[in-house]
């Protein structure tokens, strides 16, 4: 493990030694199976599968895959719970449930983050500082929601909708079964929760945080699995709650699905979020900006700033800079603090990477890389640039879902904004200018459901988060994640 | 030979730190029995400046704190005190509660900190707004923390109803001078060290003992104070406290008595009363866009 792991090649020469996070206090177990009805049972199929580090290959456990008939199980668990236990429960005693799991999981935090590396490829430093904090703290925050409904729906009849089936990406595992199951439970619903087949183990784990938290049985259900696992969840006619992470193509098979039911549905999907620069910003800041938009968990992000458009009279400078920028990250081994950009989460999407890369030169679009090396065993793509760039370019119109960035420039306000909204989706955008009034005007009519101003890529469970248009529908986050588990009359 | 207990000197709490009153001054606490129970010490009108002084000191830092953290820090409260349960049991006991209504003052009281714990971060929410004003302006509201706060603990409820207005006055990023009850001073004195192991930091919390009728004129005339806040007040004092309190303008709520134990008791207003509601304008251009309507 002491083998340098990462390179230096830009001018300078300069480097840092390798400053792996030791992973000796980790405990993972061999096999897992199905976290239902408050205790761990084995899949009916009898069928494993087995998830594996994408920084070297490696398997890091076997997970069980569950089938219809234990979908079955872990929904009629959820409803038992739901009727018998967690709707009668005062709603105080409710919070005071999901504080202690949020204690328990900053208790384990350090633990959780090197899972989550291990498991999703994504950097060290990002599991410690972000995922995992923002997981805890998004516990933290609904805990408190729980008994404060009525202030949340004022003057309003609600009440929880029952069983909410849950369906999880592989890009920030933990955070994205904290986003899911805090607000169901603090709003009094039960959960079915099934984590995405590359990465399961940090809601495996989450499992056993809940199960030591006393949390009643069936209140909370974690089943792993495929695309087959999460279809039986939606399909499952007693789950009356649908709320989905992912990619808009399974977002828009999913609302077919439920076409004709009383499910209640909530869709976080893809993106091909803008971010502009404008001439008077402060430019460092700006491509410290864009380079967090993009390549931040390896550009593995719903929201990600894929798009930048430049005001053309300062488009030379800032590409200068970035590039100069992207050739000092770093590409490597996810456990090494130095890391900037770690593995890609599996061999499918590194392909699909590729695969647009490959598009973007055959379009003619001119593409840069930094000469980094990178680690001979796992899925590693350079961070990746193109310029001259139409907005008709397959590249600048569909989502690659890795550290790919696209280059435009423009003129004006109106044309930055026209450019800007050119595009199925409308999850986020950046803006960057020293302007307030400005970003304003932008914010106002941009058709995102994210702006970020002279910022990139900030989350915080106070903040409602989700897009426009195809990007979904439905908010996480803050008050409004609320309304997505609860039914107002 | 049977072991000598050690027995436990009640001090007040000033900007972090556990003084006896400058004054020298005490009262004795008498038990059911008629017995001595301890020697409280009877603050002085210096002591109740000197809390005044570290109250403000600390308001730039506390309320500056984002909110989720304060929240962190008011949770942290309540974990300690339930640790702490037994102990103050026993000394609600002593000061004449019995087992029964001890423990449920005790258990209310965790509940209660853990309440105002989650609104911490969920108040401004509710209580801010963005207004549609019809210029070409983002105009929005927000709340902040009134200052430093003044609070006569009610007279009964030694625990809970302390508790219950104390809470909500930091969990709103207030900082508070907080006069216990002259009947029951000692849980409040054993919260001051509950709050003193919660990471809350010096000064935001400063508890006096002794008398209100003395030490409340003090407080509600401080020209560095903003607020007072009590709950049962007799007629009298009442009065007494909103004259004194126009010097400088301060936010008054004398609540009226109630049941602390009722969930009624408890609520988003308790926040809302020490917070002060500030309105920015800011411009918004008004270029281009009007086309696009993807």
């Amino acid at each position: 493990m002491a083998k340098k792991t990462t390179k230096k090649s830009n001018e300078t020469g300069w480097d840092y030694a390798p400053s792996l996070e030791s992973i000796g206090h980790i405990d993972l177990k061999e096999s897992y199976d199905l976290f239902i009805d408050g205790k761990w049972v084995k899949p009916s199929s009898g069928k494993y599968f087995e998830t594996i580090n994408p920084a070297n290959e490696k398997v890091l456990a076997k997970v069980a895959h569950a089938n219809e008939e234990d979908v079955d199980r872990a929904v009629k668990a959820a409803r038992k719970a739901y009727d018998t236990v967690w709707s009668k429960m005062p709603a105080s005693e409710r919070a005071k449930y999901i504080f202690r799991i949020a204690r328990l999981m900053q208790e384990r935090a350090r633990e959780l983050s090197v899972i989550e590396t291990l498991d999703a490829g994504k950097s060290i430093r990002e599991s410690r500082d972000i995922d995992v904090p923002l997981a805890c703290n998004h516990f933290f925050y609904y805990a408190g929601w729980a008994d404060k409904l009525e202030y949340a729906f004022p003057n309003r009849d609600f009440e929880p909708l029952g069983v909410a089936g849950q369906i999880i990406p592989w890009n920030f595992p933990l955070l994205m079964a904290a986003w899911k199951i805090a607000p169901a439970l603090a709003a009094g619903n039960t959960v079915v929760l099934k984590p995405a087949e590359t990465t399961p183990l940090t809601a495996l784990k989450l499992a056993e945080i809940i199960e030591l938290s006393g949390l009643p049985p069936g209140v909370v259900n974690i089943v792993t699995g495929f695309g087959d696992t999460g279809a039986a969840i939606v399909e499952h006619p007693e789950v009356n709650k649908v709320a989905f992470t992912g990619s808009t193509a399974v977002g828009k098979h999913i609302q077919r699905a439920v076409a004709g039911t009383d499910k209640k549905v909530t869709l976080e999907l893809g993106g091909k979020s803008s971010n502009i620069i404008f001439e008077d910003a402060p430019i460092d800041q700006a491509v410290e900006g864009i380079i967090n938009g993009i390549f931040f968990n390896q550009g593995h992000v719903c929201c990600a700033g894929s798009r930048l458009f430049v005001q053309e009279s300062v488009a030379e400078l800032v590409v200068r800079k970035l590039k100069q920028r992207m050739d000092s990250l770093y590409v490597g081994d996810p456990l090494d603090k130095n890391t900037d950009i770690g593995a890609i989460n599996s061999k499918e999407q590194l392909e699909v990477i590729n695969k647009y890369i490959k598009i973007g030169i055959e379009e003619g679009a001119e593409m840069y890389q930094p000469n980094c090396e990178l680690p001979d065993k796992g899925y590693f793509c350079r961070p990746t640039l193109f310029s001259n760039v139409a907005q008709s370019n397959v590249i600048a119109q569909e989502e690659i879902f890795g550290p790919v960035l696209t280059i435009q420039t423009f003129r004006t306000v109106d044309e930055v904004i026209q450019k800007a909204n050119n595009s199925p989706y409308g999850l986020a955008a950046g803006v960057w200018t020293d302007k307030g009034s400005r970003i304003f005007n932008l914010t106002s009519k941009l058709r995102a459901g994210v702006v970020w101003a002279n910022t990139y890529n900030k989350f915080d469970p106070a903040s409602p988060f989700g897009g426009y248009k195809e990007s979904g529908f439905g908010r996480e986050g803050g008050l409004h994640g609320l309304r997505a588990y609860v039914k107002l009359k | 030979m049977t072991r000598l207990q050690v027995l436990k000197t009640y001090k007040i709490f000033i900007g972090g730190q556990f003084p006896r009153t400058e004054s020298g001054r005490y009262y004795s606490l008498k038990g059911k029995d008629g017995f001595d129970i301890a020697n409280v010490c009877l603050s002085s009108r210096k002591d109740a400046r000197n809390a005044v002084v570290a109250a403000r000191k600390a308001f730039g830092s506390w309320s500056e704190r984002s909110a989720f953290n304060r929240g962190q820090i008011v949770y942290r409260i309540a974990e300690m005190l339930e640790g702490r349960r037994s102990q103050f049991i026993e000394e609600l006991q002593l000061m004449g509660l019995n087992a029964a209504n001890a423990a449920k003052e005790v258990d209310a009281t965790v509940d209660r900190i853990v309440f105002y714990a989650g609104w911490c971060d969920k108040y401004q929410q509710i209580v801010s707004s963005v207004n549609p004003v019809a210029s070409s302006h983002f105009n929005f509201s927000v709340a902040e923390p009134t200052g430093v706060v003044g609070i006569v603990a009610p007279e009964e409820s030694p625990l809970l109803g302390l508790v219950s207005l104390l809470i909500p006055a930091i969990a709103g990023g207030n900082t508070v001078v907080l006069l216990a009850s002259e009947k029951y001073p000692l849980s409040a004195v054993t919260l001051a060290e509950v709050i003193h192991s919660s990471d809350v930091p010096g000064g935001v919390v400063n508890v006096l003992t002794g008398t209100a009728g003395e030490l409340m004129p003090p407080l509600a005339s401080h020209l560095d104070v903003n607020a007072m806040t009590s709950a049962g007040l007799s007629k009298d004092m009442a009065s007494a406290m909103h004259v004194q309190a126009a010097d400088n303008v301060k936010r008054v709520f004398n609540y009226p008595a109630m049941d602390w134990s009722k969930a009624s008791s408890q609520g988003l207003s308790m926040i809302e009363d020490l917070q002060e509601i500030k309105t920015t304008w800011h411009p918004i251009e008004n270029i281009g866009g009007a086309t696009s309507s993807y």
